[in-house]
């Protein structure tokens, strides 16, 4: 079975993230990471593989020089090969563009299962799994909390508010992973070793026949029209509790009419 | 005018509060048409018609309950194909974000998520970064497809008696390719929607277990609030995941947010940041929590909130 794991590069949510002057995400600014929502779709094709004894995992970014970073420490954890997917022209691409990309190489890997995370981190659109469903023509079970695979059969669960539904699908399909489906392995000292003699491929737009003019910012099918730092909270009152924190509290939420 | 669509988000046409907030977005931007999938099309045709809808095209095929997401989809496609919208509003939720990906790719049209609200222009709202940033952005190719959050506006009433329009939906067998073999449904709690509450109640790892929850509940319910839980406390089995509240939760953004032992992680702030009032108990005074806090209390959780809860109670007489 041919898997293949959709992996991002986001700015650290740790950092101070913001916009460069194009209105893009600032992606120098901040320390890139593989997004941690990510980590769980590399958990769960190491686990399907573990579980069904054989299975080749190729992670698969786009993104610019640095995303190949997210590619390696996904291969510590595991898996076999990568492929990163890098263009001047894709910069700027919004998620429309971003599932074309990622369709056009994905069909070039013919994988019988995609996963991907549930959403980027930086984005947080959580959208690029259903529209590689739609664009690929594969089923798209998304935002599953948790996955098995069993004779050319793919089974999740998905939780929602009014009830936790199982649903199953023949391969090939397209699955995406919530951080409910268990935590990711952290590398171990002997996976970090082996990534870096792992096979990574580089690919250019030519390379998936796609006209730079269609990706990018200029391509985008929504512009932005204004960013303004929100400003921060004003500092409110903040009380130690000498034994009446509740009553002071009581009163606070009075004068906001709130009782 | 041309129509502005409006998926409505129901259950078992019970009609949420998200689409009559739509449907009031809607008429800034054209002639509110409600797009309704599923059965119990007679619970929901007051509400709708109560807040302005014009027409309300019904899909009521077992298609649509019996599948996943991509039949709605079908279906919401049917419908555009008919009423040629000029811009088509679904709630921001999961599903609705969903629906509105598949569509996007299917009609060639660009996609707004997570609008906290949308103007007569079509510029959406967003919040970017954990809330840090205010976007405004607007859709330029194709017939803007808009996923809205809950409490977004203010619904305004505007009657009108709707017309019914049945349509007849082909599904694509990518859309039936996926079968359901087990609903499991989950409890109801008969507080108030977490999305949709005006006053959010929620605790953390500082609640020490599932039994420290009732004491959140009680807070909750002398306010008459939803109640919400930190990823820690979800993930600890504390409390359902379904009440998680940050980035792989629910967004809330309610008048009052009252953090209960909760530190304030980023991730955790990227679901809260943007209610109005914002009140924190933690024992820690360097808790990042207090950074947001209008008002914060130093202390002890099991103290505190109780004395809150029976003071309120006192009050309310
Ligand atoms: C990709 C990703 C996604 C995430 N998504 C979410 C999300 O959606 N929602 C979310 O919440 N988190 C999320 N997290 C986790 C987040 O980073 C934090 O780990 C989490 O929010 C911490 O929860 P907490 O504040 O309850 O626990 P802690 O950080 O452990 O804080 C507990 C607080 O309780 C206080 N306390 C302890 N005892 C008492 C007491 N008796 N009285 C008063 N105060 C007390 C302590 O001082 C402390 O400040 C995510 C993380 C990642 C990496
Ligand atoms: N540039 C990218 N490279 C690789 N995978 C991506 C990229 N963008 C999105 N994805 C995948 O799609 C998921 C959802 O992303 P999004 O729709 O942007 O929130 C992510 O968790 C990734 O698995």
């Amino acid at each position: 079975m041919k898997i293949v794991v959709l992996v991002k590069h986001v700015p650290d949510a740790a950092g101070d993230r913001s916009f460069a002057a194009d209105t893009t995400t600032d992606r120098a600014a901040v320390d890139g990471r593989l997004s941690e929502l990510d980590e769980y779709a590399v958990e769960q094709a190491l686990q399907v593989v573990e579980k069904s004894g054989e299975g080749e995992i190729t992670y698969l970014t786009m993104g610019p020089e640095a995303a190949s970073e997210a590619l390696r420490k996904a291969l510590s954890m595991g898996g076999d090969a990568g492929v990163h997917v890098v263009d001047e022209a894709i910069h700027g691409s919004d998620a429309i563009a971003t599932s074309l990309v990622l369709a056009a190489a994905i069909s070039k890997l013919e994988p019988d299962l995609v996963i991907c995370g549930m959403a980027s981190t930086d984005g947080t659109m959580s959208v690029v799994p259903a529209m590689l469903s739609e664009r690929l023509g594969i089923t798209g079970l998304t935002l599953a909390a948790s996955v098995a695979i069993e004779g050319g059969q793919v089974t999740i669960r998905r939780d929602s508010d009014e009830a936790s539904t199982t649903i199953t699908a023949s391969l090939p399909a397209l699955v995406s992973v919530t951080d409910q489906t268990g935590e990711a392995r952290y590398p171990s000292f002997k996976g970090i070793m082996a990534a870096k003699k792992k096979p990574v491929e580089t690919w250019s737009l030519a390379d998936l026949g796609i006209e730079p003019a269609v990706v990018g910012l200029g391509a985008a099918w929504s512009v932005v029209d204004s960013i303004v730092k929100r400003p921060p909270r004003q500092a409110g009152t903040v009380i130690p509790d000498g034994g009446d924190g509740g009553v002071q509290l009581a009163d606070f939420l009075s004068s906001g009419k709130f009782i | 005018m041309a129509e502005v669509l409006v998926l409505v988000d129901h259950l078992d046409g019970s009609v949420r509060k998200t689409t009559t907030e739509l449907l009031t977005i809607a008429r800034r931007l054209g002639e509110p048409s409600a797009v309704f999938l599923g059965a119990g099309l007679d619970n929901a045709l007051e509400t709708l018609g109560r807040f302005g809808a014009e027409k309300v095209y019904v899909v009521a095929d077992a298609e649509i309950d019996g599948y996943l997401i991509a039949t709605k989809t079908d279906a919401l496609l049917t419908v555009v194909a008919q009423a040629s919208p000029s811009a088509i509003l679904i709630t921001s939720t999961s599903e609705g974000k969903e629906i509105a990906a598949r569509a996007s790719i299917r009609l060639g049209s660009g996609i707004i998520t997570d609008a906290s609200d949308v103007d007569e222009n079509g510029i959406a709202t967003q919040s970017a970064f954990a809330a840090s940033y205010i976007i405004g952005s607007k859709v330029t190719h194709g017939t803007p497809i808009i996923t809205v959050k809950p409490n977004a506006t203010a619904p305004i009433e505007n009657l009108t008696t709707p017309a019914v329009v049945q349509v007849s939906v082909e599904y694509g067998a990518l859309s039936t390719s996926a079968r359901i073999t087990d609903v499991a449904p989950r409890a109801k709690s008969g507080r108030p929607d977490l999305t949709e509450a005006a006053i959010v109640v929620s605790g953390g790892r500082g609640v020490g277990g599932a039994e420290g929850f009732t004491v959140i509940e009680a807070l909750a319910d002398a306010l008459g609030a939803a109640v919400g839980a930190s990823r820690a406390a979800a993930d600890a089995g504390w409390y359902p995941h379904a009440f998680q509240v940050g980035q792989t939760g629910k967004t809330v953004s309610p008048q009052l947010y009252i953090a209960n032992g909760i530190s304030g992680a980023i991730q955790h702030r990227a679901g809260m940041q943007t209610s109005k009032t914002i009140v924190a108990v933690n024992k820690d005074s360097e808790a990042p929590i207090f950074e947001l806090a209008d008002f914060g209390v130093v202390g002890d959780l099991f103290a505190v909130v109780p004395q809150l809860t029976e003071e309120i109670g006192k009050r309310k007489g």
